[in-house]
């Protein structure tokens, strides 16, 4: 179980057994993060907080730029200048991994968390078989002992359904899926707790998408590590996550137990997200989308950020920012729901 | 194997007053092929093999497959930037490759332009968004005086929903957000008076709450301006939502073809089930079936006759190694290549 998140530390989480906060994996509290730039600072992700639990899957939506892979590189510790943490902490297994040195960093990354790149072309080393890049992370956590190297890595690759003998690949030689597949393989290497994953499958077709998901998924119940998944399309994680996460515009704006989230959306931009797909089945209804577009976050709106878009904006949308209300199970940023809920607390 | 319009097509949603005008463009047997490895290699890739389709006026023909499938090659095959190897493209029932004088090229192109995938890259970022339309004006209706060609500017990004337009017109593609910047590619291609509009992946590279907002946007210019658009896409979702007509790739050849709502409806290729059950459907509830499939590319080297998705299909039967299947009409202006389909047996190979 897991989850909450608000200006304020958690409390009562979305699906209502609160637990203690302590048995979560990862534990998100009050992180910002800024892009300090010489013609200001953007603040892509504002004051976010969230538990994860042990083998919990929580998926993250939002639209390019609503800050959700700058979220991912912050809990990764990954961020380059300009972008910094401003706030907040991000406890992994105890640890904040805030202010870690690259050393103490590089002694948990790929053994106790591993992330998987949107493009795996770029994420692996052209130049190096597939066997030798397992290699090298091995070898980077003491493993020296060249027949448990050999048979950890065909075990891992056997994991993700490909044929060992493609250690002696180079990623030229597979296709996007397998590319993706040996990612994922590579960052099983030492089971990890968390797998962090940003849009792994945006690259590939539907198809190869929806195996890899079901790969994904069935690695996750076997061997019990949390996964964080962004991506900008929602129905994707629809059947696998646990928790849905949306964001917009660097904030929360909806948060609970993912079917719950999919079957009664409370946030206007949610509902606005789920009615902007076309589907497959069923008839055939006009959509509209969300008219407009996000908001420059060097000038965010005073107000809501979601209010110059929102179709059931009110006054005080424009003048103050909601908070993050509880609504039955889901924690939600809109002032429609201001009445029925306390605030995210 | 290519069908002409029917009367039977189903509308989409924003479609009111599409006609079945005659055919427009059609192809037959086009094939592209293309040389690779070195000098001395002998391999070739088939990229379009055979391929016969038809666009009809005032029509959306949505054609989906998978990477790989041809599907873009054809779409550059159609604006005349590949020369077929063999097969021929008619266009208002005139062959394409008679038209070869600058003149004639310009006046093809100008009917059928292409709307490309990538609204922040095929913008030129230094000059004003008024650029691009007015050299189509300039190159393409000469005829157009100074003041004629900006109230036609106006008129197009009126049209595509750019309003308002003479602000607008002046801007630059930076100050423009993505779908801004894509409407102004349907704009620039409006401005040539279209017949076709060849939009590859339009719709791909934009976030799914402004995405809808294009596909509108194509079947408002069919309704309101009588331009046909062949859509191509990779989802299938948006296919159906647009396109009155849909058309199945895989690897360079088409495996089914028909009216949107009749193939969805009843998919007989194997690998249009396959594809309509890799679709993830928040709406209904997860069925994890005998899902073996994991999505791997055609091969489309060299090939040898028989079915190209044998490997894939669970269905195979041994002529699907020996012969290649041909489109055949198995319901009213449904066309499916696929072997167990005609032989009368139900196919259910996926979902």
């Amino acid at each position: 179980m897991s989850s909450a998140q608000g200006e304020d530390v958690i409390g009562a989480a979305p699906a209502g057994n609160a637990e203690d906060a302590t048995d979560a994996v990862l534990s998100v509290r009050d992180l910002s993060v800024e892009y300090i730039m010489e013609r200001g600072t953007v603040r892509a992700v504002d004051n976010v907080s969230f538990d994860l639990d042990p083998g919990e899957f929580i998926g993250i939506v939002g639209e390019s730029g609503c800050g959700k892979s700058t979220l991912l590189f912050a809990i990764a510790q990954l961020l380059v200048p300009p972008a910094t943490v401003t706030g907040g902490s991000v406890i992994f297994k105890g640890r904040d991994m805030v202010g870690l040195t690259d050393k103490q960093l590089a002694a948990v990354r790929w053994k106790n968390l591993s992330v998987v790149m949107q493009s795996a072309m770029n994420a692996l080393n052209p130049v190096k078989s597939i066997g030798a890049q397992f290699k090298d992370a091995m070898r980077a956590h003491g493993v020296a002992a060249k027949g448990e190297i050999a048979e950890r890595s065909a075990e891992v690759l056997k994991m993700v359904g490909i044929d060992p003998v493609h250690l002696k690949s180079y990623p030229h030689q597979l296709s996007g899926g397998m590319r993706q597949r040996s990612m994922i393989a590579m960052a099983m290497l030492f089971t990890p707790d968390l797998v962090i994953m940003d849009e792994p499958t945006s690259a590939l077709d539907v198809v190869a998408q929806r195996s890899l998901m079901v790969q994904i998924k069935d690695l996750q119940e076997r061997l019990g590590f949390a996964v964080i998944f962004v991506t900008h399309d929602m129905s994707l994680v629809s059947h696998f996550s646990d928790h849905l996460m949306v964001m917009y515009a660097g904030r929360v704006d909806e948060f609970g137990p993912t079917r719950q989230v999919f079957d009664s959306p409370q946030h206007p931009y949610t509902i606005g997200l789920m009615e902007a797909f076309p589907s497959i089945r069923g008839p055939r209804v006009p959509l509209t989308g969300i008219p407009g577009s996000p908001p420059d976050l060097a000038r965010p709106p005073a107000g809501c950020r979601f209010a110059p878009r929102c179709p059931q904006v009110m006054t005080r949308c424009q003048e103050e920012s909601p908070e993050l209300y509880h609504v039955n199970g889901t924690l939600v940023r809109c002032f429609l729901h201001a009445d029925e809920g306390d605030v995210g607390q | 194997m290519t069908a002409e319009m029917p009367d039977a097509r189903a509308g989409s949603p924003a479609m009111e007053v599409a006609g079945d005008g005659p055919v427009l463009l059609r192809t037959e047997g086009l094939t592209k092929h293309f040389h690779i490895g070195g000098m001395l290699s002998r391999s070739y890739l088939h990229a379009v093999d055979d391929v016969g389709i038809s666009i009809g006026e005032r029509q959306i023909v949505a054609l989906a497959g998978e990477s790989g499938s041809g599907k873009s090659t054809m779409a550059r095959l159609l604006a005349k930037l590949y020369q077929p190897t063999s097969g021929e493209i008619y266009f208002q029932g005139k062959p394409l490759s008679a038209v070869r004088s600058r003149r004639d090229v310009l006046r093809y192109r100008g009917e059928v332009p292409m709307v490309f995938q990538d609204p922040f890259a095929s913008f030129n970022p230094v000059y004003r968004v008024s650029h691009g339309v007015q050299r189509c004006l300039k190159l393409h209706r000469g005829e157009l005086s100074a003041p004629q060609r900006q109230e036609e500017a106006e008129r197009v990004f009126e049209a595509v929903g750019l309003t308002p337009a003479a602000d607008v017109l002046q801007r630059f593609p930076h100050e423009l957000s993505g779908g801004q910047r894509q409407r102004v590619g349907f704009a620039q291609a409006l401005a040539l008076r279209p017949k076709l509009i060849l939009a590859d992946e339009p719709v791909s590279m934009l976030d799914v709450s402004i995405r809808i907002g294009l596909l509108n946007l194509m079947a408002q210019l069919r309704d309101e301006q009588g331009v046909s658009v062949l859509y191509i896409t990779h989802d299938i979702a948006s296919a159906r939502y647009v396109g009155d007509r849909l058309i199945i790739m895989y690897a360079g050849r088409v495996a089914e073809q028909g009216p949107t709502e009749e193939v969805l409806a009843s998919p007989r290729h194997p690998y249009t089930q396959l594809l309509l059950s890799a679709v993830p459907d928040p709406r209904a509830p997860l069925s994890v079936g005998a899902e073996t499939d994991r999505g791997e590319p055609p091969r489309v080297i060299d090939p040898a006759p028989g079915c190209r998705f044998r490997w894939r299909c669970p269905l195979a039967i041994d002529e699907c190694s020996q012969v290649t299947p041909e489109l055949s009409e198995l319901a009213p202006d449904h066309d499916v290549a696929c072997h167990v389909a005609r032989s009368g047996a139900e196919v259910k190979a996926f979902g």
